[in-house]
């Protein structure tokens, strides 16, 4: 009954359904929450913000704090700086914040509010009290997706904050893409491994994977720090993870405080974790740990074991184009066939991409950037696969084609797991492996008939 | 005035003499709990389950209303699909008007369904795109009704969202035929079939010899609605969300109506009263003594079980409306706990009044209540149990205190006198779970 989808594929110019995105602002959120003692804010209506805490409290099962400019009437008619103004008045007295992110939505760039003029108004009101901190970035719902708005944001924050002091570091930036607290974390004992300080921007772990204290923390002890995001910008070197989500900022980062980067994929997959250690490894000029050799000898084991088990097995990907493209790139080497790509979010570079990624392997696959799950089961219909590989989303599709679904990326409403343990890296890899083996044989025992259920497999 | 100060005013203890100040917008700048007006028109209309429900708007009004209230149906599943025009930037400079009649065509060619509701957002409604006249020329052409619904986000909170979606209803109602509708028939407002709730009302209606015509909107159906002016009355449950609705139907149709909850084996029993009396009928009064005794004595053992391990234990709860606040109050109490805090998003100032007469003289009531404040009482209170929705249930478990969400995520229905029994083993079970002695602040103290 829940299957509701013709197979045959018609054209729809005005109409999307069953998204694969969702917009700008709730990326910004996200963003901001990786900031310490920051209060992400939303300037527009109260739903805005109402469902990003939720979404975000449905992802994370945590608590998320974001406060609005309570749009009214009058506000989407005579403009929002009214709104804006007594918003930083309230939240200094009643939340205390070091630091607060605005961002903008739909409605607020359409009335065409200056952010950057009402805070200095504020601040000349003193409405901002001194030592307070307060940042913005645009992020119209029609523009984008989740992923450019957090994208923003990351942006927003160098671009206020970080400067050049003339006195280079010896410390790199990483920038982590739209990852989970724990890739977060994985991230950082990957870098610790090669003696590289570092600062990572933004920094979700401590903040949305906090342990149960017996107290609420209205700000979490996690978060990058406004000294350290001030001091990026005498950083050597910025590592980029995932083009979508952060290669603006690393942009910003070279332009305007001259600190060179290098835009990497997401370390998820063999390929992917091999090119970040790789840069990892010419950064500080030392040999790869040993400890990370053996990680990564271990994943490769795991694949070799399993290889009958992954070989030529159909999958259908979709999700936030940086985490579709390094989940391509994984599947192809586990030599799985990503019949079907899909992002919901912006960019012919994204098709370009999976082509190429798949040119030997898979060159007829269907491939599709600004497309809808509502397409991808119909892909599904016309050419069935093994797996699904992506959101929470997807579990209509695997139950109506009854195909297992392995849950990666953003947002998982349905299941615990991913913010306590990572996707990136060997370690993280490994899980995700692990986990697509286990879905297959799962339901290859599921279907086995008495005669071919194996004990061993 | 300082900020803080006048916060206070929206805070009273039940025994003090000022009322509580509400029915006011949240203050910029506040981590308020509560939402907008597209927000209160989605969750009223959603579970009509075949009729299309299109956004028109940005992505994200459609991505997070997709799918997040278990509001169940009995056929159709249509609701359950997420349509949006997904407006760019190319409408918003040119207009989206013709997007969205090109979507409806689309739709309908896909789906064929019952009806259309297209929902106005903040973006088109700041663009000016021109909703009803779309909707007017998609009825012509498409031959189903394709009905606005004017639920622009700054137009308000939720309770405006509500009216939007009311008055969409009463597009729909008096369209259809109504014969064959008997004397003693229903229509049942304000339930939305969470986990199954209007089911469980429906049976207990049923067998007392009601008529359901129509269920607004839990399980709902256009063609059902359509006839809805058949029914001799209206139940109306939530009342904050639909009674709206049910006094347009007695101005336009003389359909008299009652203000019931079916929450709390003692709401409830009055519910199926109020409806009995009303029809006069001493038959069905007589039968619907014996579904109250049959399904009280049924769940009351259980609920005295229960209340042993309750018994003087706290609670508090922030919730939507001001009804469900009433009926879980009493509910609470029934199994022995005192309410400490009752806050809701957006009570009115008779609901405040009714409140403080129904809670203790040191209950904490509060409107628009943010999570900063909330934490603070429920330290203070020291309480052993928060009920809210899907934003307070992490701080209640962050502070080691058993949670039950009485909102869209409820997986078990907690309606009628089986759902009594299902709310107090909900409450049991999380206040008693060993949990909460493994946390810092708990750890220590006895859980018996």
């Amino acid at each position: 009954m829940l299957d509701s989808t013709p197979s045959t594929v018609a054209d729809r110019v005005a109409l999307k359904i069953n998204p694969a995105k969702t917009c700008q602002p709730v990326g910004a959120v996200y963003a901001a929450l990786g900031v310490h003692g920051c209060l992400p804010h939303s300037h527009g209506s109260q739903g805005c913000c109402a469902y990003h805490r939720s979404h975000l409290t449905r992802h994370f099962k945590e608590p998320v704090m974001a406060s609005t400019s309570s749009f009214t009437e009058g506000s989407s008619v005579f403009g929002g700086m009214a709104n804006l103004t007594q918003a930083f008045s309230t939240i200094f007295e009643m939340y205390d914040p070091d630091i607060v992110a605005v961002h903008t939505t739909c409605l607020s760039e359409v009335i065409g509010d200056d952010i950057p003029t009402i805070i200095s108004k504020a601040r000349e009101e003193g409405r901002i009290p001194e030592g307070k901190v307060v940042v913005h970035c645009n992020t119209p719902s029609f523009v984008g997706s989740h992923v450019t708005g957090f994208s923003a944001m990351v942006k927003g924050f160098v671009k206020y904050l970080s400067e050049s002091s003339g006195t280079p570091s010896t410390a790199i930036n990483i920038l982590p893409g739209w990852v989970e607290p724990s890739d977060m974390t994985e991230i950082k004992r990957l870098v610790a491994a090669f003696g590289l300080p570092m600062t990572m921007l933004p920094d979700t772990s401590s903040v949305l994977d906090a342990p149960a204290t017996g107290e609420h923390a209205f700000f979490p002890k996690g978060g990058t720090t406004l000294p350290e995001i001030k001091a990026m910008g005498d950083a050597r070197a910025t590592l980029s993870l995932g083009t979508w989500a952060s290669l603006d900022a690393a942009t910003l980062l070279e332009t305007t405080c001259g600190v060179p980067f290098q835009d990497l994929d997401l370390p998820i997959g063999l390929a992917a974790t091999d090119r970040f250690i790789e840069s990892l490894r010419g950064l500080a000029g030392v040999e790869v740990p040993a400890q990370i050799e053996d990680e990564r000898g271990r994943l490769v084991d795991v694949i070799s074991d399993m290889h009958q088990y992954l070989s030529g097995r159909k999958v259908a990907i979709y999700g936030d184009p940086d985490h579709v493209i390094a989940l391509t790139e994984f599947c192809r080497d586990m030599d799985m066939l990503p019949v079907h790509v899909l992002t919901g979010s912006v960019g012919n570079a994204f098709e370009t991409r999976i082509k190429d990624i798949l040119a030997d392997s898979v060159p007829d696959a269907n491939v599709k950037a600004q497309g809808d799950l509502f397409l991808l089961h119909q892909w599904i219909k016309n050419e069935p696969v093994d797996l699904l590989l992506g959101t929470t989303y997807g579990k209509f599709i695997g139950r109506a084609e009854d195909i297992p679904l392995v849950r990666v990326g953003w947002p998982i409403l349905d299941r615990v797991g991913h913010s306590y343990f990572p996707t990136v890296g060997y370690l993280g890899s490994l899980r995700l492996a692990v986990e697509i083996i286990s879905a297959i044989q799962e339901r290859q025992d599921r279907d086995a008939p008495d005669h071919a259920f194996e004990l061993v497999l | 005035m300082d900020l803080l100060d006048d916060r206070k005013r929206q805070v009273v203890t039940a025994g003090e003499a000022r009322a509580v100040v509400c029915d006011r917008p949240s203050v910029a700048g506040s981590v308020t709990q509560r939402a907008c007006s597209f927000c209160g028109s989605r969750v009223v209309l959603y579970p009509i389950a075949d009729a299309l429900h299109l956004v028109h708007g940005p992505v994200g009004c459609a991505a997070y209303t997709w799918d997040i209230r278990g509001a169940q149906s009995s056929g159709p599943q249509l609701h359950r699909l997420s349509f949006n025009t997904d407006i760019r930037e190319e409408e918003v400079i040119f207009g989206g008007e013709k997007k969205l009649a090109r979507a409806l065509r689309e739709l309908v060619a896909i789906h064929r369904p019952k009806g259309a509701f297209v929902y106005a957002t903040c973006l088109t409604g700041v663009i000016g795109d021109d909703v009803e006249a779309v909707c007017r020329m998609a009825t012509a052409e498409l031959g189903i009704p394709v009905i606005p619904v004017q639920s622009e986000g700054f137009k308000g909170t939720k309770k405006d969202g509500y009216s939007a979606a009311c008055r969409a209803l009463d597009q729909l109602i008096g369209t259809g035929p109504t014969e064959g509708i008997g004397p003693h028939s229903v229509n049942i407002l304000g339930d939305f079939n969470i986990a199954g709730e209007i089911w469980v009302i429906k049976g207990y209606l049923e067998r007392m010899g009601v008529e359901v015509v129509a269920t607004m909107t839990g399980d709902g159906r256009v063609d059902t609605i359509r006839k809805a002016h058949g029914a001799r009355l209206n139940i109306v449950q939530c009342a904050g969300s639909m009674t709206s609705v049910a006094k347009l139907m007695k101005e336009k149709y003389g359909i008299p109506y009652v203000q019931v909850s079916f929450f709390g084996l003692e709401d409830c029993a009055d519910a199926l009263y109020q409806v009995a009396r009303h029809f006069g009928d001493p038959g069905m009064l007589r039968r619907t003594k014996d579904i109250v005794k049959a399904e009280t004595e049924a769940v009351l053992p259980e609920l005295a079980r229960i209340r042993r391990d309750l018994e003087g234990k706290k609670a508090a709860l922030y919730v939507g409306g001001a009804f469900k606040a009433f009926s879980l109050v009493k509910a609470l109490r029934q199994i022995g706990m005192q309410v400490a805090m009752a806050g809701t998003q957006t009570g009115g100032p008779a609901d405040y009044e009714h409140l403080k007469e129904l809670c203790d003289a040191d209950t904490i009531l509060a409107d628009d209540s943010n999570p900063l404040e909330m934490a603070s009482w429920l330290a203070l209170r020291d309480v052993d149990l928060f009920i809210g929705g899907v934003k307070e249930r992490p701080v209640a478990f962050k502070l080691g205190i058993g949670f039950c969400d009485h909102n869209h995520e409820r997986k078990i229905g907690l309606a009628g006198f089986e759902g009594c029994a299902a709310f107090a083993r909900e409450v049991h079970a999380t206040v008693t779970s060993p949990v909460w002695s493994l946390v810092p602040r708990r750890a220590g103290k006895a859980l018996s």
